[in-house]
């Protein structure tokens, strides 16, 4: 199963609906609670970060019987140092974002600990492509 | 806990989602910072928070929380309460502060996350 959902930059009014409408996804197709809490906290989170750092993009999602790949690619300013935005606490976020909430350094390390795999490919000026990979086994 | 003896015990109001009266709270979690509520696992806890916007709802949902209190008199609007309803959602309005709230619960035997 395919799904492809699109993100427009700030809009936090719409935040969430691509991770809502694959946790619905994932319920019907009765997958696990704890695989569901995981998968969606990780695409919420990626959701969240390319709405409020990037200029749009894309989030591609597959599900199988064995697992759930979501690749959440974005046009945008890149990241300039991956290793720090990585570290727990370490945050480019604008006070906007920070009033919504987020922005506390947490995303990327949460994404991490909720996945299986991830791999982020970035290039300054261009974007970043977040692929989160959940086995189901 | 029942969702209805938290909103008695906060003199809080009751809107959103309706309350789900098989449903017990063991646990709270207070914070107005999203990024952390999603760092944890939120099974039978109630989030105590001041944000109060659809961010708030959405990471709720993402986190299986069923109830919400939205503390220091903070008034969800029609798109809040339209969204809790739609994702199931009952959220406790309460005109006290969130140390007092916690405070309040704590001592009726609601157990901290961590």
């Amino acid at each position: 199963m395919h799904y492809t959902f699109e993100i427009e930059r700030g809009n936090f009014a719409d935040a969430g609906q691509a991770s809502s409408s694959v946790k619905r996804t994932l319920k019907q197709l009765g997958v696990a609670p704890p695989n569901i809490k995981r998968t969606v906290v990780a695409l919420f989170e990626a959701e969240i970060n390319a709405i409020a750092h990037a200029y749009g993009g894309t989030i591609d999602v597959d599900i199988d019987d064995g697992k759930i790949v979501m690749v959440v690619a974005d046009q945008g300013p890149g990241i300039p140092n991956l290793d720090l935005a990585m570290q727990e606490g370490w945050s480019t976020a604008s006070p906007q974002v920070r009033e919504m909430g987020y922005g506390a350094g947490m995303g990327l390390p949460n994404i991490k600990k909720n996945t299986d795999e991830l791999k982020i490919e970035t290039e300054v000026g261009v974007g970043t492509t977040v692929t989160m990979t959940v086995y189901l086994a | 806990m029942k969702i209805e003896e938290i909103a008695k015990l906060i003199d809080g109001e009751i809107v959103g989602a309706p309350a789900d009266d098989s449903y017990e709270v063991k646990k709270a979690f207070a914070s107005d910072l999203m990024s952390d509520v999603l760092r944890f696992s939120m099974e039978e806890t109630v989030l105590i928070t001041g944000l109060c916007n659809n961010q708030t709802m959405r990471t709720s949902e993402m986190s299986d929380l069923r109830v919400v209190i939205i503390g220091r008199d903070k008034q969800p609007d029609e798109d809040m309460l339209e969204l809790a309803e739609e994702i199931d959602i009952t959220l406790i309005k309460s005109k006290f502060s969130i140390f007092k709230i916690s405070g309040i619960l704590y001592e009726a035997g609601i157990q901290p996350l961590y």
